[in-house]
């Protein structure tokens, strides 16, 4: 069981049980002391569904920023055979904060995008925390036209505060890379799953969100805008980011509700980042049956209803 | 076995302050950058006879200002117009025949920040005279007939949600079957609206695959960014013209200023973010000013073979 040094506020009832149950361990265990530590094991099983069931929505957004959370690149290494990474946009860099490479699931050749948060301190500072530059985006769009010229299918990881806020992305085209990244996957040729692993940040998450199917962890999120962005519009202050997330309804089941995900898929009990290798297992099962479906339709079939998906998004009354 | 509100700070203090402002798709712009004279006067109260330029500060005769389509005759600055003058501005007299007005607005979140968005939505369609921040239609420009919209910055800063999003995607859909020029004139400060949460965030998509389709069909679309066009409209059909024109020093960009500044802390550079920035930069085909711009793009459909 994976347990990091980062512990939410929320999880410290389960640690202070784990805890209790470990020091139970340490000595030799008699008849009584091991039926007590089942017991406990029962409990706190039965805690962390209790807790992680019952999630408001700003906990749900902690969870999904937990920094032991799994990342695409552990995604990479536990759901595909096989990753051949791919550098770089041909124009100005290499943004390591968007990955993109060809890969190998079930075996179907694809191509993998997906953004990186990076792990250690550097990586992470080098990433800018997952916040990719117009580059970023740049290098998806040249990778996805190169699957689409090849046949290979697109999956897309998600995870994003957002498109990064700087001079130089602005400079170099944040808003036009988003805006063509959308219209170029809106017709792309091949088939193309996208799903929200952590953080689905406004833009930034779009950017390569355009599918179609739309899947999201059971604890991740996807909104407009961030919490803390939208109670500092709205609210006038980032305090209330709780009422903002609540406002939003950021949700993976708020997402099904609204039409706009096709799918959400279960977490380990504790959330993904107590059990990445589970967490990996369900998200292959779900990769694997949609790209089953996917490539037995015609591909102008696929990008017909690649747009009757998108075109029937919305809610406004009519006369 | 709810757990309390946490109050723990975030495991990631380095990035705390970037997520604190961190607000990609819309931003509050209204408040910075170079503005128009105020909002129109409200109902009742007397037009005054002069303005105040809020690019130059010279006080202006109001009659001269409007006869200037709402550009500073001492510095040049493009004020605010609402949809309805920019169509009046635009088109042929009384060739514009508004599409798709039944679209209303609706609260699919129950949305509430301070106020409820059902009460926002009321109040600023009495306010504006707008039912929401898009109109869209077709007319003659120049005797060319095309398919239009514009957004307006005063109808909850022009962000987009379904109404506008779905008026959109219409026009582009009705000038794909029609083979009509499209012409669209954003004034979003707002981007993708919260108040309708994702929802609004998907009308980039739509409004985009819609633009997909209009362009393999083969037709023209002419994009026309003015004072503000930032966040999730930049960040979708805005960007997205054959053509893109600018009015002059428009503040047009992804991330507001705000937003920038507390990510990066450093002061922005002057002229950040407007439309000559934009120029220089290489986003821009052509800073119009307002007086030319009905017959430039009359000229673009033109040379597009419109
Ligand atoms: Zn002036």
């Amino acid at each position: 069981m994976a347990r990091g040094l980062h512990r939410l506020p929320l999880e410290k009832p389960i640690y202070e049980l784990e805890d209790k149950i470990a020091d139970l361990e340490t000595a030799p265990l008699g008849q009584q002391a091991q039926e007590e530590v089942q017991q406990l094991r029962r409990e706190c099983a039965d805690l962390q569904k209790q807790i992680f069931g019952n999630l408001d929505p700003w906990q749900t957004v902690e969870v999904a920023r937990h920094p032991n959370r799994p990342k695409t690149s552990d995604y990479l290494s536990l759901v595909f055979d096989e990753f051949v990474e791919l550098h770089g946009d041909k124009a100005f860099g290499d943004d390591p904060a968007m990955l993109t490479g060809f890969a190998k699931i079930d075996r179907h050749k694809v191509l993998v995008v997906g953004h990186q948060k990076g792990k250690t301190l550097a990586e992470k500072q080098a990433c800018h925390f997952g916040c990719a530059h117009p580059e970023g985006y740049r290098k998806a769009m040249g990778k996805m036209r190169l699957a689409a010229k090849y046949g290979l299918p697109v999956i897309c990881l998600i995870d994003t505060p957002g498109a990064y806020p700087g001079i130089g992305a602005e400079e170099r085209g944040q808003a036009q890379v988003i805006a063509e990244s959308m219209f170029l996957m809106a017709s792309l040729k091949v088939p193309i799953i996208c799903v929200v692993i952590g953080e689905g940040g406004s833009g930034g998450a779009l950017g390569i969100g355009v599918g179609d199917r739309v899947a999201v962890l059971e604890h991740a999120y996807y909104s407009v805008i961030s919490p803390e962005g939208c109670a500092g519009i709205l609210w006038k202050s980032a305090e209330f980011k709780a009422d903002a997330a609540r406002a939003l309804r950021m949700r993976a089941w708020d997402l099904k509700e609204f039409g706009v995900i096709d799918k959400v898929i279960d977490e380990p009990r504790g959330g993904a980042h107590r059990d990445p290798r589970l967490m990996a297992a369900r998200l292959k099962t779900f990769l694997e049956r949609t790209l089953k479906d996917l490539v037995s339709l015609p591909i102008e079939k696929l990008v017909e209803n690649r747009y009757d998906k998108f075109r029937r998004m919305g809610a406004f009354l009519e006369d | 076995m709810k757990q309390k509100q946490s109050t723990q700070t975030d495991h990631k203090p380095e990035s705390e302050s970037f997520r604190n402002q961190h607000d990609s798709s819309q931003h509050p712009s209204m408040t910075e950058g170079p503005r128009m004279p105020g909002p129109r006067p409200k109902r009742g109260v007397p037009e005054g006879l002069w303005l105040k330029c809020n690019g130059c500060r010279s006080t202006i005769y109001r009659k001269e200002a409007e006869e200037m389509l709402n550009v500073c005759p001492q510095c040049g600055f493009h004020w605010y117009v609402s949809a309805k003058q920019r169509i009046e501005q635009l088109f042929d007299p009384g060739t514009f025949e508004e599409w798709d007005g039944g679209l209303l607005p609706t609260d699919p979140l129950t949305f509430s920040d301070k106020k409820p968005y059902a009460k926002r939505i009321v109040s600023e369609q009495k306010r504006t005279g707008l039912s929401d921040a898009a109109l869209t239609g077709t007319g003659m420009i120049r005797a060319r007939r095309v398919a239009c919209g514009v957004t307006d910055s005063s109808f909850i800063m022009g962000s987009m949600g379904s109404v506008v999003g779905e008026r959109l995607a219409r026009l582009i859909e009705r000038a794909t079957t029609e083979s009509l020029p499209l012409i669209i004139i954003s004034a979003s400060g707002g981007g993708a609206r919260m108040h309708e949460g994702i929802l609004s965030l998907m009308q980039m998509a739509k409004v985009s695959a819609a633009l997909a389709r209009y362009s393999e069909s083969g037709g023209l679309f002419i994009s026309v960014l003015t004072n503000p066009t930032m966040g999730g409209v930049a960040a979708s059909f805005a960007s997205l013209g054959d053509l893109v024109f600018a009015e002059p020093r428009a503040l047009i960009g992804f991330a507001g200023p705000r937003t920038i500044k507390a990510t990066i802390r450093v002061e922005l550079p002057a002229g950040f973010q407007t439309s000559e920035f934009l120029l220089e930069h290489g986003f821009i085909d052509r800073i119009i000013s307002r007086q030319n711009l009905k017959s430039e793009i009359a000229r673009a459909i033109d040379y597009c073979g419109g």
